[in-house]
């Protein structure tokens, strides 16, 4: 099975060189941490900068920098600044080559459920539904199964839905699920140390085909 | 061409302070858009004004709802929102025990959706197309078009009472500039109500900023305070060790 850093670094391979990338909250996060030094990667954050930085050495915080996820980031001699309008305007536009998002529920036919839970408060979708319809290709990191074992990766999704049919890729704690293009149906092609195909079967109800 | 050039420099814009700015201009009931992300770029002042005024059911467009006692949230605090409209307001609990009890109504858009609902407030237009939210409960009872295998919704513009924006600097004609990524929903915000009141951290004389680097013409700004105290708050103070 794979550790968080490990679904991050396995989630990095994906982001080439000159990719503009925006990444999600949670594991997504951690995706920054693990990119080839070689590649020059542009961060977009959706509040409204490209060219994001680490996080700011103590006592250099400014709280005119924050990211989506309102933590405290640095800029970089490529930073850009703008309005919410033109991020999301570079989203909704295809302009960001790749995103990284966590989930609730992945469905066989590509459907994400990210954002709310029937029954609990519901905090709001942010930015997930834009990224969603407008980026060029969705990378899911999620854990394989919920708290209680029960699949998460799906038939279809039981929660409300992020956004229909926009997952390319699946990376969870036990294997990767990709697939060529929207129209076609999920492959397994890569599993995580010391798992097998059976034990990833035992824990999915999607139909997927195995392609490793 | 002989174009008028002022004699003078025009003060009218420029008002003392948060509480006088906003006179005249509040009713209960009003649609207020308050600019900021998170706690980044709200309008500290104003917002510390509108909540002394104790003016009530609001319908406050935000993209969040601010924390515990501290922006909006002081305004939720008073009873003082009857509707929210944003796109994430998972930082406050008294926002989620007033949502729960049924006092208040929130309605939530999607972060780009909200955005673009704004500027196309501010610039005249009554609607657009996205694919954002289509197959989801955001689509439910609207109008939508299928275009080249992919399904479009309408969401319409958004126009308010008033706006409060919060720039980093600012002078007499209303120009404004923000500052990294306090800009955020500030600007689409500035061009979408009757009435904007900006409040800056730096009122600077007209001629200090550059024409070019003005990020908000002063046509959209009807009143400008300069700030008398920012706290800004951090609500996530990440950093990392040096070597």
């Amino acid at each position: 099975m794979w550790s968080r850093e490990q679904m991050a670094t396995r989630a990095a391979q994906e982001l080439q060189d000159g990719f503009y990338v925006n990444l999600g909250i949670g594991i997504p996060t951690l995706v920054a941490n693990f990119i080839q030094p070689e590649h020059h990667i542009v961060l977009q954050s959706e509040n409204g900068m490209l060219g994001m930085g680490p996080f700011p050495y103590e006592g250099e915080e400014d709280a005119d920098l924050i990211n989506a996820g309102k933590q405290c980031i640095s800029q970089l001699p490529y930073s850009s600044f703008f309005s919410s309008a033109d991020s999301f305007a570079m989203i909704r536009g295809g302009h960001i080559d790749l995103s990284v998002l966590g989930a609730m529920e992945v469905a066989e036919n590509g459907d994400l459920a990210n954002w709310m839970v029937p029954g609990k408060m519901i905090k709001g979708m942010g930015g997930a539904m834009d990224l969603v319809a407008g980026v060029k290709r969705v990378v899911v990191v999620m854990e394989h199964v919920a708290k209680d074992g029960s699949a998460k990766f799906k038939p279809q999704c039981s929660l409300p839905l992020t956004g229909a049919n926009v997952v390319d890729m699946l990376i969870t704690d036990l294997a990767v699920f990709s697939r060529p293009n929207r129209q076609s149906g999920f492959e397994l092609t890569q599993l995580a140390p010391a798992v097998t195909i059976d034990d990833v079967i035992a824990n999915t109800t999607a139909a997927f085909t195995i392609k490793i | 061409m002989n174009a008028p050039i002022a004699s003078s420099i025009d003060q009218r814009k420029i008002f003392p302070d948060a509480v006088v700015a906003l006179q005249g201009l509040l009713r209960d009931g009003m649609t207020i858009m308050s600019g900021g992300f998170g706690l980044c770029g709200i309008p500290e002042n104003l917002l510390i004004a509108l909540r002394d005024s104790a003016v009530k059911n609001l319908t406050v467009i935000s993209n969040n709802a601010g924390i515990d006692d501290v922006g909006l949230g002081m305004l939720l605090k008073n009873h003082q929102i009857k509707k929210m409209i944003s796109s994430y307001v998972g930082e406050n609990k008294e926002f989620e025990r007033q949502y729960l009890s049924g006092e208040l109504q929130i309605e939530f858009n999607p972060q780009g959706t909200l955005a673009e609902r704004i500027r196309a407030g501010g610039a005249g237009i009554y609607g657009f197309y996205t694919r954002t939210g289509a197959g989801t409960s955001v689509a439910q009872g609207k109008e939508s078009r299928e275009v080249d295998g992919h399904t479009y919704i309408l969401e319409t513009g958004l126009t308010a009472d008033v706006a409060i924006v919060k720039a980093w600097r600012g002078d007499s004609e209303g120009s404004l500039v923000y500052r990294k990524t306090a800009r955020n929903f500030n600007p689409m915000m500035a061009t979408a109500a009757r009435v904007t009141v900006a409040e800056v951290e730096e009122l600077v004389p007209v001629g200090t900023l550059d024409p070019d680097h003005i990020h908000t013409p002063g046509i959209y700004v009807q009143r400008v305070i300069q700030g008398a105290h920012y706290t800004k708050h951090i609500e996530q103070r990440t950093v990392r060790k040096r070597n």
